[in-house]
Order: C-alpha cells, then structure tokens, then sequence
C-alpha cells in the first residue's frame, strides 16, 4: 500500500465517499427511491442526483481554485449547501 | 387489375433508368473511397518486399528486386518473432477473462433490476471511455507491486478495464434478445442455474458471444500505450519491438514494413470467421 | 422488458465489479493521493493541498492542449460523420460483395494504432511516399515534419482514415435493420432518394449515429499513439493532444502531483460528456418504448 502514497485528507475523502455509498445502498434497500422531477430537466432517482451533485460540486472545487485565492474549504463549505440543495430539490 | 399495372409499369421504367445511374454513381464513390482506404496499406505491403536501397532511391508501384529478405529477418530472430508470440498470449488471456467474467454479469442486467444496477452500468461504461494516459502511471505502480510487471497476465488484466465493460455492454444487448420465457420455462423443467446457463442460454447467443470475443481481440491487439508501459522484457509486444527499426545507421523502412504488414494479418483472420455476425454486434450500437 | 427485483443479482455482477474495481479504483485513488503532494521519492513527500491544481488551471500550454484537442475532436467528428454514412449507403447489401466490403472497411481498424502511425508516416513521406511525393509532384511542398498546418491535416487525414470505417459499419448495420417494406412504400409514392434517406434512413439511424458520435468524441479525446508515432507532438506543440502533453508530463519529466493532478481535469471533462450522452441515450430509448 505504500505506494499508493496515502495522506489523511485524502483518506478522509474517500473514506466519505465509501459511507455515503454505503448509506445510499441501505437507505434503498429500506426505503427504495421512486424517480422524479425536479429542478433539473431529468426525471432522476436519489442515486443521480447524488451523481449530479458530486459531479458538479468538483466542477465548482476547480473553478474556485483556479478563479480565486482563498482556501479551497470555502468552496468545500459551499458544496455541501450545494449538495443538500441538488438532493432536496433537484 | 392489368390496367393499373401497365400504368405503373411506365413511371417505374423511368425510376429504374434513374436508379441505375444512381448505382453506377455509387459504384463510383465506393471505388474511390476503397482506393483511398487500401492505397496507405499497399504501399505498406508493397514496401515489405523491397531492399532498403530500393526504398530509398526512389518510387515504384512494384517491388522491382523483390525479396522476402524482411520477412525472413522477422521470423528467424527470436527478439523479432517473440513480439508476436508475446501479443497473442496476452491478446487471448484477455479475450478469454473478458468473455468469461462478462457473460455472468450481462445476464444479470438484462434479466434483473437489484440496487445500485443502472450506476453499475454506467459506472462500467465510463471506464471504457477512460483515456488509459489517466491511469499510466498507478498501473506501472500497481502492478510492480504485485509482482506482475513484465507479465502477459498484467497487460491482459489492464486490458480488462475497458474490455470488460465493452464485453457486458455488448452480451447484454444479445440476451435482451432472447425471450424471457425460455428462462422461465427451463426454471420449471427443473434446470438449475448453471445448467440452464451452460446447457441452453449460452447455445442461444453463440454468434453474440462470437462477436463479443471479436471486438475484445480488436480492442486489446491494437492498444499499445498500456502494453508498451506494463512490459519491458519478457511479455513485450510486437508493436512496441517495432520502434526498434530506428537505428544509428538510419531506419530500416524495409523491416519496419514487413513488421507492419504481419501486425494486420491475425485481425484480418479473425474478422473473416466473424464476417456474417459482426454487423449484427454494430447494429446494437454498442463498440 | 419487464425485469425482476432481484439483488442476488449482485452476486453474478460481483466478478465483474471485482476485476474492473482493482484496475480502475484502485490507480484512480492513488492518482487523487499524488494531486495533492510534492512526491521526490515513495518516502520523501509533502502534502502541498490544492497547489498543483491551481497551476494546472493556469497552465497556458494545458489550455492550449484542450483547445487543441476539442478543435481536434470537432473536426475530425464534422468529416467522419458524414463521410460515414455516405459509405454505408453505398456499401453493396447482399451476398459475397457485402461480406467483402465488410471485411475492406473493416481493416483499418484492426491495425495496431501505431502501425497506423507508421503507414501515414511512411506514406505521407516525400522521399518514400507516395501521398507525399504525388503532392509535391503536383508543386505543394508538402511536408507534414516541418510545417505545422501540414502535420496538422496529415493527423486529421490519418484519423479520418483510421475511423470512418467505425461510423460506416455502425450506420451499415443501422441500415441493414430497415425492413423493405419501407422502401417498397417510398417506391409506390415516387419518393426521391433524398426523401427516402430524410425520413425513412436517417431517423433509424439516429440511435447509432449518437452512439458513434459518443465513440468517435471519446476516443478522439484520447488519441496518443498515432500522432505520436506520425509527428511526435510536433511541429513544435502544434499536434500534442491531452493524453500526449499528460504522458509527456508524468513520465518525461516525472511531474507526478501536476501530472496526477492533471489527469483528474481530464478524467472529469471525461465523465461530464459521458453522463451527457449516457442520459440522452437512455432517455431516447425511454420514450422508444412509450
């Protein structure tokens, strides 16, 4: 494993990931999600949206970082907002 | 009942006329398009047979000292024929490990809806999409600590990233071809799973299964930036060997040539025996 | 097809997810973790956060490498397309002349892509080529190692002729699904041949011609090993594709975090287009089946 040159936040991200899988499986299996339409012009079930917001919440990492100085954690607070957003009402 | 086909017969005259030029037109531009297709290949082959010194002096349609000087060089050195040898065990392990793990798999998603199916789906298909440039260097990486580096079984493992999910795409499309039914009434007859599987589904997509093996030999014979990466001694690939040709004394455009012209070969045999199959492959769309 | 609920299907998938999971999760996690350091050797390493990311946004030379590579892909997709379904219509429909235009068509693409490489190289070649020494026998000095608008058109002329074989047996196939009842029909109405290609040819085709177009984009957006042979990268920069400029960064110069960190841009421009075309393509069959 030691190549894999392993550090603790990226761990922690794919760590996340991992449970987030985990639970979206769980909360299928106990409660499966029925596909609908939202704001995004797509009938989507819980599952893409979970894609369209992670997929876009790294498009948003990489234009904060190449547009602006600050830290990138603004941007990462500002995903999780945006995620909620996606999953609630996209 | 003759009336109104002797008014048809007229129009229809004129159509014909009109359908034969269409077709001498067409004939024409297919000409063309094949002369602009083989001409590249020729001028390979044509160049295959003739000494560096012709090649160098000058143009001919023909090879004007013909000689299987190059061919030969290729098939009495070892480095040389090695190169081919090598790209056929890694090219059929990789074929065989496709075909095999895909069709299991493919059932399953033509057959049944579980959690998670469709992002599995597209999961396999991004990886197919995948510029193996991505992943260079982590293979070399991954595979070195593994003990499989300079293998056959590591390139036709890596070659699996994007045959794999080619292999399922296409199965998949074949077995949704086959009514559900025949399932269902082998389950009452009291086949087990496997037996089923073996004894009567598989016999039912032979020519998808033909095809499927055709596409992940193509795939896998002409990829090159993985193989070439993955292999330094042992396992190296005739299209990697190539780049030997260039050499202090310049190139050597005869063996160079000859290499190229045997590269093509074992695709032309294998499209051969899946030529009355592989349209259907294409038509499900799914390359 | 009504499918059962099932997840002991899972179990059948397992192989696949396995073996794929080891050769694409496994290096993609490993490529995240050099994004983010400053790698000398396995054991001397530092975490720098976003920093590669931040020069890779700004790298003049990686943007012009995209630029260059959607001109690339836009180009060779405008020509193979077309090209394409014109050869399918032509292709011969039954007996010997179609399995032999099958197997003619199909050659290009079952050479190895750098052999590929080598026959343009050879071909194009003013001293030993015969489509280089025709045009410069005709006056253009052509010569695709020097003049960069040459190298250019050579890659888009060798990509045209290495995969429009593709587009033409997809839409061949496509072609071939169209009962013959329908031109029976278009027969009895007098229709033109344009008619008949309009609205009975084409709107079968559709669904291949997306999946070619999907196919063609993504691997136009990783070639590397034809250019590479054909021009290496140049003139100057003038034909270095992503996948070029990415293995020139990660193991010419051994850049590892830049080169990591360049390779997730790249990765992500990837998944966006496929998610694009995937959910066109499933949503087109969708409404297929009403």
């Amino acid at each position: 494993m030691a190549w894999m040159s392993w550090t603790v936040p990226t761990a922690l991200f794919f760590s996340a990931i991992g449970l987030i899988l985990i639970g979206m499986t769980i909360w299928q299996t106990v409660s499966p999600s029925v596909e609908r339409q939202g704001v995004i012009p797509l009938p989507t079930t819980r599952g893409d949206r979970l894609f369209i917001g992670l997929l876009s919440s790294a498009f948003i990492h990489l234009a904060f970082v190449a547009s602006t100085e600050l830290h990138v954690a603004f941007a990462t607070v500002f995903c999780l907002f945006w995620m909620m957003a996606v999953m609630r009402w996209g | 009942m003759s009336s109104t086909n002797e008014t048809l017969i007229v129009p229809v005259s004129q159509a014909e006329k009109r359908q034969k030029r269409a077709l001498v037109r067409g004939r024409v531009g297919l000409t063309a398009y094949l002369i602009f297709l083989l001409l590249p290949i020729y001028w390979l082959i044509n160049m295959s047979f003739k000494t560096n010194a012709e090649i160098t002096s000058g143009l001919s349609f023909f090879p004007q000292q013909f000689t299987f000087e190059n061919y030969v060089k290729i098939f009495t050195d070892p480095t040389w024929y090695m190169g081919y040898v090598n790209s056929i065990i890694y090219v059929s392990l990789n074929m065989v490990l496709s075909v095999s793990i895909a069709l299991p798999a493919a059932y399953a998603f033509s057959r049944y809806r579980f959690v998670g199916d469709k992002h599995m789906f597209f999961w396999l298909l991004t990886n197919r999409m995948a510029p193996p440039a991505v992943f260079l260097l982590p293979f070399f990486q991954l595979y070195s600590s593994v003990g499989l580096f300079d293998t056959h079984i590591a390139v036709a493992l890596a070659h699996c990233l994007f045959n794999v999910p080619l292999a399922v795409w296409i199965l998949e499309g074949f077995m949704s071809g086959v009514p559900k039914e025949i399932d269902e009434t082998a389950y009452i007859d009291g086949y087990s799973f496997p037996r089923f599987f073996v004894k009567i589904f598989l016999p039912l997509i032979r020519s998808g299964i033909g095809v499927t093996a055709f596409f992940c030999f193509m795939f896998s014979w002409v990829e090159l930036l993985l193989a070439r990466t993955l292999t330094s001694v042992d396992a190296k690939p005739i299209a990697a060997i190539m780049t030997r040709t260039v050499s202090a004394s310049g190139m050597d455009w005869g063996l160079l040539a000859a290499a190229g012209v045997l590269t093509i070969i074992p695709g032309l045999l294998v499209i051969y025996f899946v030529r009355n199959h592989v349209a259907k492959g294409f038509a499900l769309g799914r390359v | 097809m009504n499918k059962i609920e099932n997840n002991k299907a899972w179990f059948l998938v397992l192989p696949v997810f396995i073996l794929v999971a080891f050769s694409a999760i496994i290096p993609l996690m490993t490529v995240v973790n050099y994004s983010v350091q400053d790698i000398f050797d396995p054991s001397t390493r530092y975490f720098v956060g976003t920093e590669w990311f931040v020069q890779v946004m700004h790298d003049a030379e990686l943007q012009a490498a995209l630029l260059r590579q959607f001109v690339f892909s836009l180009t060779i997709l405008s020509i193979e397309i077309p090209l394409g379904i014109g050869v399918a219509l032509l292709m011969p429909t039954k007996g010997k002349a179609a399995s032999l235009g099958l197997i003619l068509v199909a050659i290009p693409l079952l050479i190895p892509w750098n052999v590929v490489g080598t026959i343009w190289q050879i071909y194009g070649r003013a001293d030993i080529g015969l489509f280089g020494a025709a045009l410069n026998a005709i006056g253009i000095e052509y010569n695709y190692a020097s003049n960069p608008t040459h190298a250019w058109l050579t890659v888009v002329l060798m990509d045209v002729w290495h995969w429009t074989p593709l587009v033409a047996l997809l839409c061949y196939s496509g072609l071939r699904a169209i009962p013959e009842m329908y031109y029976q029909a278009a027969r009895i109405d007098k229709a033109s041949r344009w008619a008949v290609f309009r609205y009975i040819q084409l709107p079968k085709l559709t669904n291949v011609l997306i999946i070619g177009v999907l196919l063609r984009f993504m691997d136009s957006f990783m070639i590397y090993t034809e250019p590479f042979v054909l021009t290496g990268g140049g003139p100057g920069n003038t034909t270095t594709f992503l996948s070029q400029s990415l293995v020139k960064q990660a193991i010419g110069q051994f850049d590892l975090g830049p080169a990591a960190a360049f390779s997730l841009v790249y990765f992500l421009i990837i998944l966006l287009v496929c998610w694009l075309f995937y959910t066109i393509i499933m949503n087109m069959q969708n409404d297929k089946r009403g």
